[in-house]
């Protein structure tokens, strides 16, 4: 008669009339495990968003920026200002063939861009091809710059996506004119980046073509070096070294002058960024053991009042002919039953609640799309039920072997 | 029916030992109806748990229908209890979430007995306490000599040989104690063994036999009728 037909029908019985202790008891496991998807999916919305961010850049570049120098070096002054020409790239580019895919320039300027009544200002950068898979620059209409571009110094633009919807007011900006102070840019594409807003208000042009316009210039300003997406951290380190080695002893740079050029490697950020999503895993696992601790604790509790509460009653059915087992089952059949059953409304409920959020907090607080795998959220269910079960059968135990006399003792 | 000899039982708290019962030698045949009085701390309560397996005694034997009582644990206890015994209680003992058809058919649901016989079983005896009427009431909802009547017709549910009663009357007046006193003793003449606890004299006045218990010592044992 152990899971007999009687047996629930005792059961729902109980429960039916218990209403508020039912109610207690389930609600506590429900509103358990709705803390701890919801907030587990939270961090995970929060691991989406932080991915988001590195995903933007190709994470295989080092990118050189040159600067001043800060030591006298044989027989330069300290102070001097470093710049890169054509001619440098081409022999940087020359010396270290084997081991770079390729090396891109970026030069940035500020121009006010004009087309018809509507002008704003902007960051113009100007570049080589290579740009767009450095900055993974998502065409969406037209084309991005080519080698013909550059070397026949065309007065090509790109532009961003936010560009194109302030000046062009849903025209199809591809063809158009735009006008810096002196010269004019034919607009050939469009494009969007999943940097974000600023990423979007940006124009790329041919990197030849700006240094015409600024009065046949050759200088560079940034370059970034993207090397082979296959060589380890520590290899991207050495080549790191090598080209710093090479550009100082070019240019004349003392070894130990710490600036002269600065020489970045994003593979360093990917190795930080990679740190701190280990640490944010860290976190929400962290929070997620927290609450599902004090969802085991809540259950305990309820459990151990919910048998207090029945020790008469317990002491009665004993008088009648209960042996302790059959309370034992009871009991625990009740709990599961209970925890069972809030413990799903509660998971439903919270996944619903995480689907409805959706991308809504993605602006403000950087939880994009917010989700738990559902072999989490129903593992974490059962270690409730699970706990719940034994958080029950303690105290069941105890009241089961309690001598009717004792239970039945007014007071 | 009971057969005790020179049974003893001492409560142990921390040093002291309290010794309640000192020597009980007891013989009730089937069918006697049996008051137990003495004053307050005397051993009645005790002597009646320990009969009704509710507690264990530390020496001497009890037998039960030709069944030796002794150390029993929890389950067999409540097997026995299940099927030797009723108990009625000063305090009723009803489970307040349960009607008064639900708690007479509980002792039936341990018996193993299926659904909708419980249920005929548990009406019969409803309607042997005159309380057909009342089926679908919650204790909450009945008076005191009511509410008694339901815990006397689910102690008699289960069929049990002996009926232990620890001041069944005590929390009634002296009108509705006459009430149940009467059903008592009908279920007696039907041939049921019955041992009452009391400490009013009208009530063990009414029964065939009234053991005085003093200081855990039976004083005075004596027939009336
Ligand atoms: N579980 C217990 N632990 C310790 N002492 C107990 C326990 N139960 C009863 N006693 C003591 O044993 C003695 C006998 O108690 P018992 O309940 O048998 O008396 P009683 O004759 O039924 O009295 P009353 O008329 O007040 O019900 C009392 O002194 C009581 O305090
Ligand atoms: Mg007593």
């Amino acid at each position: 008669m152990i899971f007999s037909k009687d047996s629930w029908k005792e059961i729902f019985d109980t429960i039916k009339k218990n209403k508020l202790r039912t109610f207690l008891s389930g609600f506590t496991v429900a509103i358990g495990i709705f803390i701890f998807i919801v907030l587990f999916g939270f961090g995970n919305g929060l691991q989406n968003s932080f991915a988001e961010f590195f995903v933007d850049d190709k994470v295989n570049t080092i990118r050189i920026y040159p600067s001043s120098t800060t030591l006298p070096y044989r027989g330069y002054e300290s102070n001097r200002r470093i710049e890169f020409t054509n001619q440098d790239l081409i022999e940087i580019k020359e010396n270290f063939n084997n081991e770079v895919e390729d090396i891109v320039v970026r030069n940035t300027f500020y121009n006010q861009i004009k087309y018809k009544e509507k002008s704003n200002q902007y960051q113009v950068r100007a570049v080589s091809p290579g740009h767009r898979e450095a900055e993974n620059t998502i065409l969406m209409s037209g084309r991005y710059l080519h080698e013909g571009d550059i070397e026949q110094r065309k007065k090509y633009a790109v532009i961003g996506r936010l560009v194109a919807q302030d000046l062009f007011d849903g025209k199809d900006p591809i063809g158009e004119y735009i006008f810096g102070s002196d010269h004019s840019w034919r607009v050939i594409g469009v494009f969007q980046d999943e940097g974000g807003d600023r990423e979007e208000r940006m124009l790329y042009v041919p990197y030849t073509a700006m240094q015409e316009i600024q009065k046949n210039s050759d200088k560079i300003n940034q370059m970034i070096v993207i090397y082979n997406a296959e060589m380890t951290y520590d290899e991207s380190l050495l080549l790191e070294k090598k080209l710093e080695m090479y550009i100082k002893n070019k240019k004349v740079i003392s070894p130990d002058d710490n600036r002269g050029v600065y020489i970045s490697n994003t593979g360093e950020q990917l190795e930080n960024s990679n740190n701190f999503a280990s640490v944010l895993q860290i976190v929400v696992t962290f929070i997620g053991i927290g609450t599902l601790i004090a969802g085991i604790i809540g259950i305990s509790n309820i459990m151990v009042f919910v048998v207090k509460e029945r020790t008469k009653e317990l002491g009665i059915r004993k008088a009648i002919g209960a042996t302790p087992n059959s309370i034992i089952l009871m009991i625990l059949q009740e709990s599961i039953f209970i925890t069972t059953i809030s413990g799903y409304a509660g998971l439903i409920t919270a996944m619903i609640t995480l689907k409805i959020i959706g991308n809504n907090l993605q602006e403000k607080y950087f939880i994009s799309n917010p989700y738990i795998a559902s072999s989490d959220a129903l593992f974490a269910t059962l270690i409730l039920i699970l706990f719940g079960a034994i958080a029950g059968y303690i105290p069941a135990r105890k009241a089961a072997n309690i001598k009717p006399i004792i239970a039945l003792r007014d007071k | 029916m009971i057969e005790i000899k020179d049974l003893n039982k001492s409560y142990v708290m921390g040093k002291n030992s309290l010794h309640v019962l000192k020597g009980i030698n007891l013989k009730i045949k089937e069918g006697e109806l049996v008051a137990i009085m003495g004053s307050s701390g005397s051993g009645k309560s005790t002597l009646l748990n320990i009969i009704g397996m509710l507690d264990n005694y530390d020496t001497g034997s009890y037998h039960l229908d030709n069944v030796t009582i002794k150390d029993l644990d929890e389950t067999k206890a409540a097997k026995y209890r299940n099927k030797f015994l009723g108990f009625v209680f000063q305090s009723f003992n009803l489970i307040n979430y349960k009607t008064a058809i639900e708690n007479i058919a509980l002792p039936l649901y341990y018996q193993g007995i299926a659904s909708k016989e419980r249920q005929t079983i548990a009406l019969d005896y409803l309607d042997k306490v005159g309380l057909k009427d009342w089926a679908g009431h919650l204790p909450s909802e009945l008076s005191g000599g009511q509410k008694q009547r339901v815990a006397i017709a689910r102690a008699l549910a289960s069929k049990p040989k002996v009926l232990l009663a620890d001041e069944p009357t005590g929390a009634l007046d002296s009108v509705t104690s006459d009430e149940v006193m009467e059903l008592i003793i009908q279920i007696n003449k039907e041939g049921k063994t019955i041992l009452v606890v009391t400490h009013e004299q009208e009530v063990a006045n009414m029964c065939n036999r009234i053991i005085t218990l003093k200081d855990g010592v039976i004083m005075t044992d004596v027939k009336t009728k």
